[in-house]
């Protein structure tokens, strides 16, 4: 960063003396990166960092943007000093400019070991600083919204979790409430305020679970339960989409999902329960994946029960019937 | 110069083959807005016919009477659409019974050889219920899913689209309510592509066969 014209040369040896009248380039660059530095950051914390998606319909959205906004604000001064340093020199140091020596060959050329250990350690630092700020943050939203696999590590500290299964195929989403019956529909209806344990699996090849504005990813494959949380925060619409090339319906395979109030999901969930028990009858058992027929056209789907993963028992719901 | 002239040549006809696409029936001509438009359709287990003759597909019956191979259709919105199927193909089990269910049409409901249905057991062998489902008629985005009762395999069933009356066959009739202008893409969600991993490709995968576009229009 130093473009001190009096600093250590290369290998430690010392630099010949600045001639005298000439500027302290350092404290100028150094006075200009911090100046863009804090206004830049101040600006986007203040009017960009507020709007920064996915937003804040879950905790695992929160996380998501607030962690967007971390990674600018200390990345922003990173670039920042890039940017004046080569437009520093490239104005300052240029060779056509009276009076100045020319670069190649000379002291300042053969690199600057202050410098270079002021460049490593802070950059260390600030990776090493983002490696424990990510970790934390999957940790403190439960893995912050991505699929965890069958034995999640980071669970939610909730009492009760709602567990929602998320059934992939080409080119949709079904979705399977347990805890009401089992029941199966296209429409994705979560409650405010709550934690949701999505299992994702896959009746056919490998999909993506993409609930956007929620802040929640999980890869969908056939015989595979991929567990992933949040905890709702706000009522409204989200985006559901494939995210993951899946044939050619790919780009059509996305809904939309709803978060009502508890009283409203309650009374969503305990009609549709009753609207669709004719239809919950002929489905298979409720399993945590299943096991397509993949032997062309029609078939079945069954409970694939040579690996149950988890038990809905541990969050408190009930066991579905089967 | 004559390789230039074959590179040419490939590039053209790739060109060429990739904008291909089947016509487009347009129900939209002469539309009285407020009025219902009728549209017929029919399903067959092998088109007979073009490049691929066994696979399955739909045909559309245009508005001057003709059957043509295709499933894009130019419909007015806001509008009732009142859809008759002519189901010719055999069938069986649904992979995934939530699609026996119908959903999105008026009423929830359709009529099979006239009567009402709400739902298709695919897994049940009954005499109103012989051979399960055979496809889907579904448009995912306006929430609208009719199963199509199957004809029994065992039936000579047609081979060489159109199909006429002759041949076994259900005829499924429902409504439905179009949106306001956009493309929407329907499918059959039944994996009927026969030959193909999961039953999903071929005919599944390509429009003029099993899946297209509702084009409404203002």
């Amino acid at each position: 960063m130093s473009a001190d014209a009096s600093s250590t040369g290369g290998g430690g040896a010392p630099s010949p003396p600045a001639a005298a009248g000439e500027p302290r380039h350092f404290q100028r660059i150094l006075t200009i990166w911090i100046v863009i530095s804090v206004v830049g950051d101040l600006l986007f914390a203040f009017f960009v960092g507020p709007h920064v998606p996915p937003g804040r319909m879950s905790d695992t959205a929160t996380s998501d943007s607030v962690d967007f906004t971390v990674l600018f604000l200390i990345a922003l001064p990173v670039l920042v000093g890039v940017w004046v340093y080569m437009g520093y020199a490239l104005i300052t140091w240029r060779a056509s400019r009276p009076g100045v020596p020319e670069p190649v060959g000379g002291p300042q050329a053969r690199g600057n070991l202050r410098v270079q250990v002021i460049w490593m350690v802070t950059t260390t630092v600030v990776v090493m600083a983002l490696f424990v700020f990510g970790t934390v943050e999957l940790y403190v939203t439960a893995g912050s919204g991505g699929g965890e696999g069958p034995n999640p590590l980071w669970t939610p500290t909730s009492a009760t979790v709602l567990p929602v299964q998320v059934i992939a195929q080409q080119w949709r989403f079904t979705y399977r409430y347990p805890t009401f019956g089992g029941f199966e529909t296209p429409d994705l209806v979560l409650p405010v305020d709550t934690t949701i344990e999505f299992h994702v699996t896959s009746l056919d090849v490998i999909h993506d679970f993409w609930a956007y504005q929620i802040g929640v990813k999980a890869d969908a494959n056939p015989d595979y339960d991929n567990i992933a949380f949040t905890t709702t925060k706000q009522l409204g619409v989200f985006t559901v989409r494939c995210a993951e090339l899946c044939g050619i319906w790919h780009g059509a395979m996305y809904d939309y999902g709803r978060i009502l109030s508890k009283s409203q999901f309650e009374t969503w969930a305990t009609t549709t329960e009753t609207q669709l028990a004719p239809l919950t009858k002929l489905l298979p058992a409720f399993a945590y994946t299943y096991t397509p027929d993949a032997n062309g056209a029609d078939g079945g789907y069954y409970p694939d029960t040579k690996d149950p993963y988890s038990n809905v028992e541990q969050y408190g719901a009930t066991t579905p019937s089967t | 110069m004559i390789v230039g002239i074959g590179i040419g040549l490939i590039v053209f006809l790739a060109a060429a083959f990739l904008r291909s696409s089947p016509p487009t029936v347009d129900f939209t001509a002469g539309h009285t807005p407020g009025q219902p438009v009728d549209m017929t359709l029919q399903t067959v287990g092998s088109i007979g016919f073009g490049a691929h003759p066994t696979w399955v597909s739909y045909l559309t019956l245009a508005p001057d009477g003709k059957w043509v191979h295709t499933t894009l259709w130019d419909l007015p919105a806001h509008t009732r659409i009142n859809v008759t199927i002519d189901q010719y193909d055999g069938g069986g089990p649904l992979r995934n019974q939530v699609l026996g269910l119908v959903q999105g049409t008026i009423g929830n409901d359709m009529t099979v050889d006239g009567k009402t249905m709400t739902m298709i057991n695919s897994n049940a062998t009954t005499a109103a219920i012989p051979n399960g489902v055979a496809h889907t008629f579904t448009i995912p985005t306006l929430g609208i899913n009719v199963p199509l009762l199957a004809n029994s395999n065992s039936a000579s069933l047609c081979a060489v689209a159109p199909c006429t009356f002759a041949s076994p066959h259900n005829i499924v009739k429902f409504s439905f309510m179009t949106p306001g202008p956009g493309e929407y893409p329907w499918q059959c969600f039944l994996p009927c592509g026969l030959g193909f991993l999961y039953g999903n490709g071929g005919p599944m995968q390509s429009v003029g066969y099993m899946d297209g576009f509702l084009k409404v229009v203002s």
